[in-house]
């Protein structure tokens, strides 16, 4: 189990970061992308993996350590809603630096 | 009133009324200055109220805990010194508030003059009044900024621009190294509270930090009292207005630099690294500044360069560490404030009833104006130091202190002869500003005909002026008592023997005075032919002007240097920036594991394998491997593909017992796509086979190295995941929420609490920048028109429009339109359906998964479905979208949320939470976290609508006719 997901995140990373460093604007937004998947799941494994744990509190006296840790799953859960307001500004800002220099290249303007 | 209420009220009600102020109507000279004028006038009624206390010889203190732990507290102290200042400032404030309203013309925008100008006078008392060096620093910034915003009132005046930003420049730059001094002090002392501070002298003196302390807090005084040689942003600050002049450079902000030395004088001054630093750059300013104000042809740079001289003479006096050296100075920055104020204001009316104040032009005003010409002399001779004037009395003050030898050395020696020509100079300057302006010729073609000022506008010099007389006639009963207490209190029990009289006897200090009130009318005489045609500037230094090395340095570390750095160190390029990142992040994380090995030794083998899951993440790998891949020529295949890497790491989620993540990713997930989809059309047509087929060896190899990286980033991240979950966990704080979150959250799904309710603040912050964010998109969006569509209409498209078109019966589009009739249909049915999920999902978020964001997104879906399945100018027709008041009314809810507690004596965004018996619902959890969680979710829903829909508003936004024209010239 940790070892599948831990090849998933350093797939998922080596791909972003493979289209992080290419020069068009559209394969930098596809590397961001997966790039926060990978964040996202690094942070949320750093509370360990748990199968079958039960997600909310039952009756009171039941035994703590059966469920997850928590933290890491609050901040996940804004980190994800973040990344969508971040991607969308990428975006935008993508559109418009096109529409200013009619290329989608990262510089703004085609390598000599 | 109590002593708190007093200070805390003097510093506040200033700010108060510039809040006031800003929002006053353009045309309200009148309201505002009656607002202006009441706020300093009971700024200087607090003032008096205090009197009776500090005249008993205490300190009154307010104090109100903040970071107690830190020493941070804020704190208001008045004792003698302060509270002679504070007259000051709440004083001349008022007089110049007066004055300022028949100054400023009906067309000049009164509200931002005096809101700055109020809000600049609190700064100035903030920093009289504190008790505490860190806060001082902070009222002291405060100045520098109003200040700023003050010179450059005038902002449509490149001069004005100009010497607001040099002004902020330069006083911002001392007030940094000021912050650096008292965080020393601070240090040295374990305190930043004045009083401790105050009493620990010995200890100062003699720390090994004493002198980096020393000098970090002299640059932040000599900048802001325009000292040599950072006096030069004194003079171009003459641009702003003329109340702004005489407000800012007599009472106030050049005060505030000496005002700090004599504030820390007890406890800094002595040494005689003291002696040189401040001795030097006193004596020298007091010197160049005295001979350059003889050559000014404009009657305020005169003035600035007088201030320059008088700040001098006050940090000379300073630096002979000698008791009465420092009586001495307090009395002249009474003195200078007073005289110096009213002749600003005097050269104001000058200048507004002539409409000039170049003196070669200026002649003969008497005439015209005797009685502010009257006043204008009484207020030079105050500044030139003539006998039963103000001036004369701290004058003589400084020759008796000049010729006292107090550490013997070569500055010693010559102080009292530069006393004597510099106090020469201020007469020649004096002499010149009266004579050339008042007597002589009528003048000869000036702007405007002179004639006397209304009397409202005459009467704040009036006032000044009659200051001056009647201290520097009978001081011994005005100004005696007054001084004593200021001196008093910053020299305790040094404080010495002095009597304050006209007639001292025949002795050196009044053979001084009459050497140099001789010699500066002989000078100014001999000088005036010259004078009157010369250009502006001193000879010999013309050329040399502090401004012209300050430009080349702004210049060097603005523009050339960084330019030069670029050049040398860094690229403009993205890719290489961002390769240099990636490889030093690899770096970073290679580090500490090389050195302390990878620690993957002891590990287990995993236990677990799920074939499953494994399938999950082999799908989910080969997605993201190939949206990589293709991601350059075949976009929309990318945008599938990285959706389907979304849905393993969604799937993940489910599998690790995290289905609130999983919930929010798969909503997230949606708008995303959708998001990216809105924006696919203005990209650049990409076709394969565009590039040489043999690829040039130089991208082969950038390829490869990419790729390198890339796996080395790939394996890294693995590897470190993998070395972190299968470590056991320890510790966390996660088993603190689990306890807690039903007994004091009220809640069963701890994530939500958590978000809600224990790390409320940081979901605050959080919802705050999607706000940003969003409303960052939409500004963008506003300005910025993408490009033209890369690619016509589809061919089907364009097939059906000329079906529309020759059909009779059918409207142009409307096949289109029809274009999957029954798929539209069903989801504009699922609207309804799917705000009942969101709210479903929001309500249940507390005990069960959903909550404010899973709820918001969820919302967002039903509307971006809308959009879909009816277009956008049909459903804004039918359906008010406002995504802008919903983000406001989430911010504003969760804030009110947050700050409700208070009302109940809480800390801010402390939750409560109950069951509420509803009938036939039953018994129902409700805690405030859930009107928070309803912030959160108004504003998650504004914020992903407005971003998405300001994307789908380009669609049919059309190009203007030029726009349009521009580019068929083009193509």
């Amino acid at each position: 189990m940790e070892l599948v997901l831990a090849l998933g995140i350093g797939v998922l990373v080596g791909s972003g970061v493979w289209l992080l460093l290419r020069p068009r604007t559209y394969q930098v937004i596809i590397g961001l992308s997966l790039i926060s998947y990978a964040v996202n799941l690094f942070i949320f494994s750093m509370g360990r993996l748990r199968v079958d744990a039960p997600p909310v509190l039952g009756p009171a006296g039941s035994d703590l350590a059966s469920y997850g840790d928590p933290v890491p799953q609050a901040l996940v859960l804004t980190a994800i809603v973040i990344g969508f307001a971040t991607t969308a500004l990428f975006l935008v800002v993508l559109l418009a630096s096109r529409g200013l220099t009619d290329t989608d290249h990262v510089d703004g303007q085609e390598r000599q | 009133m109590t002593d708190d209420t007093l200070l805390i009220s003097m510093v506040v009600l200033p700010f108060v009324g510039a809040i006031i102020a800003a929002f006053l109507p353009t045309m309200a000279r009148n309201a505002e200055s009656w607002l202006a004028g009441t706020v300093a006038l009971a700024a200087l009624g607090c003032a008096f109220l205090a009197y009776p206390a500090i005249a008993a010889g205490g300190a009154l203190r307010a104090e109100i805990p903040w970071l107690a732990s830190f020493g941070l507290t804020l704190a208001f102290r008045m004792d003698g010194f302060a509270w002679l200042f504070a007259m000051l400032v709440s004083g001349i404030g008022f007089l110049v508030v007066l004055y300022a309203r028949y100054y400023m013309s009906p067309e000049d925008p009164v509200p931002r003059f005096f809101s700055f100008f109020l809000a600049f006078m609190g700064s100035m008392l903030g920093i009289v009044l504190s008790g505490n060096l860190i806060q001082l620093v902070i009222f002291w910034e405060m100045t520098s900024i109003f200040s700023f915003l003050l010179i450059g009132y005038w902002y449509h005046n490149a001069s004005a621009r100009e010497g607001a930003r040099i002004s902020l420049t330069v006083t911002a730059t001392g007030g940094m190294a000021l912050l650096g001094g008292v965080l020393l002090l601070g240090h040295i002392v374990g305190s930043y509270d004045l009083d401790e501070v105050l009493s620990s002298g010995n200890l100062i003196r003699n720390h090994p930090l004493y002198l980096p302390a020393l000098i970090l807090i002299l640059l932040g005084a000599f900048t802001k009292s325009a000292q040599f040689p950072f006096h030069f942003w004194l003079p171009n600050a003459m641009a702003a207005p003329t109340p702004v002049s005489a407000y800012l450079h007599s009472a106030t902000l050049v005060k505030a630099g000496v005002f700090l030395m004599a504030r820390l004088w007890p406890v800094m001054a002595g040494t005689p690294e003291w002696f040189w630093l401040v001795g030097v750059a006193g004596l020298s300013s007091l010197l160049i500044a005295a001979y350059f104000a003889i050559f000014q042809q404009d009657l305020k740079g005169l003035l600035a360069y007088s201030t320059i001289s008088h700040l001098g003479l006050i940090t000379t006096l300073l630096s002979l560490s000698s008791p009465l050296g420092a009586v001495a100075a307090i009395f002249h920055m009474v003195n200078h404030a007073t005289f110096k104020a009213s002749l600003f204001m005097a050269a104001g009316i000058i200048d507004h009833e002539t409409g000039t104040r170049d003196m070669r032009r200026l002649s003969g005003l008497f005439r015209f104006m005797p009685i502010t010409a009257t006043l204008a002399m009484v207020a030079s001779a105050a500044m030139a130091g003539v006998p039963l004037l103000n001036g004369f009395l701290s004058k003589e003050m400084f020759f008796a202190e000049a010729i006292e030898t107090h550490v013997p050395s070569i500055l010693d020696t010559v102080t009292p002869y530069v006393a004597v020509i510099a106090s020469l100079f201020s007469v020649t300057y004096s002499v010149r500003f009266i004579q050339a302006v008042f007597f002589g010729p009528p003048p000869v073609d000036l702007p405007r005909t002179p004639h006397e000022p209304p009397f409202w506008m005459r009467l704040p010099v009036s006032l000044l002026v009659l200051s001056c007389l009647v201290v520097g006639a009978i001081p011994g009963r005005t100004i005696e008592p007054f001084l004593r207490l200021g001196v008093t209190s910053v020299l305790g029990e040094a404080t010495p023997e002095f009597s304050l009289a006209v007639w001292h006897g025949l002795n050196v200090p009044l053979v001084m005075s009459v050497i140099a009130l001789v010699g500066g009318a002989l000078l100014s005489f001999a000088l005036k032919r010259y004078l009157a045609t010369s250009r502006d500037g001193p000879p010999f230094f013309r050329r040399v002007k502090g401004q012209r090395i300050f430009d080349r340095l702004m210049a060097l570390v603005a523009n050339d240097g960084p330019r030069f750095l670029e050049r040398y160190l860094s690229t403009r390029r993205l890719q290489p920036q961002l390769r240099l990142l990636v490889a030093a992040a690899i770096l970073a994380a290679f580090l500490p594991l090389w050195r302390q090995g990878p620690g993957l030794g002891g590990l287990t083998f995993p236990p677990v394998f799920d074939p499953i899951f494994t399938l999950v993440w082999v799908v989910g790998t080969v997605c993201a491997v190939i949206a990589a891949y293709q991601a350059k020529f075949h976009r929309l295949a990318a945008l599938a593909l990285l959706g389907g890497a979304g849905l393993s790491v969604c799937i993940s989620f489910v599998w690790l017992s995290a289905p609130d993540l999983a919930l929010t990713q798969l909503l997230v997930e949606i708008v995303t796509t959708v998001l990216i989809l809105l924006g696919l059309r203005w990209l650049p047509k990409r076709v394969e086979g565009a590039m040489p087929v043999p690829l040039s060896l130089t991208t082969r190899l950038q390829r490869l190295r990419d790729l390198i990286l890339a796996v080395l980033a790939g394996l890294g991240m693995m590897l470190l995941s993998y070395a972190v979950m299968m470590r056991p966990a320890g510790q966390t704080i996660g088993a603190y929420f689990l306890e807690r979150a039903y007994t004091e959250g009220g809640g069963t799904n701890v994530v939500n609490v958590i978000l809600v309710d224990f790390r409320g603040f940081d979901t605050l912050g959080e919802i705050t920048v999607l706000a940003i964010v969003a409303l960052t998109v939409f500004a963008l969006l506003r300005r910025f028109r993408p490009a033209p569509d890369s690619i016509p209409p589809p061919m089907q498209q364009q097939i059906q429009r000329k079906f529309d078109v020759a059909a009779p019966d059918r409207d142009d589009g409307a096949t289109l339109t029809d274009y999957l009739y029954v798929a539209s249909v069903i989801m504009q049915w699922l609207f309804p359906i799917v705000i009942v999920l969101a709210l479903y999902l929001f309500l249940r978020g507390h005990d069960l998964p959903g909550g404010g964001f899973a709820a918001g997104i969820a919302m967002t879906s039903a509307f971006i479905m809308q959009y879909m399945a009816v277009g956008t100018r049909w459903l804004e027709d039918r359906l008010r979208v406002l995504p802008l008041v919903w983000m406001g009314f989430g911010l504003l809810l969760a804030t009110a949320t947050g700050l409700g507690s208070w009302l109940f004596g809480y800390p801010f965004l402390t939750s409560h939470s109950r069951y509420l018996e509803i009938p036939l619902i039953g018994e129902v959890p409700a805690a405030t976290a859930l009107l928070f969680d309803l912030g959160v979710f108004s504003l998650v829903l504004g914020a992903t609508v407005l971003m998405l829909i300001a994307i789908a508003h380009q669609s049919i936004r059309r190009i203007g006719p030029a726009r349009a024209a521009n580019e068929a010239e083009e193509t």
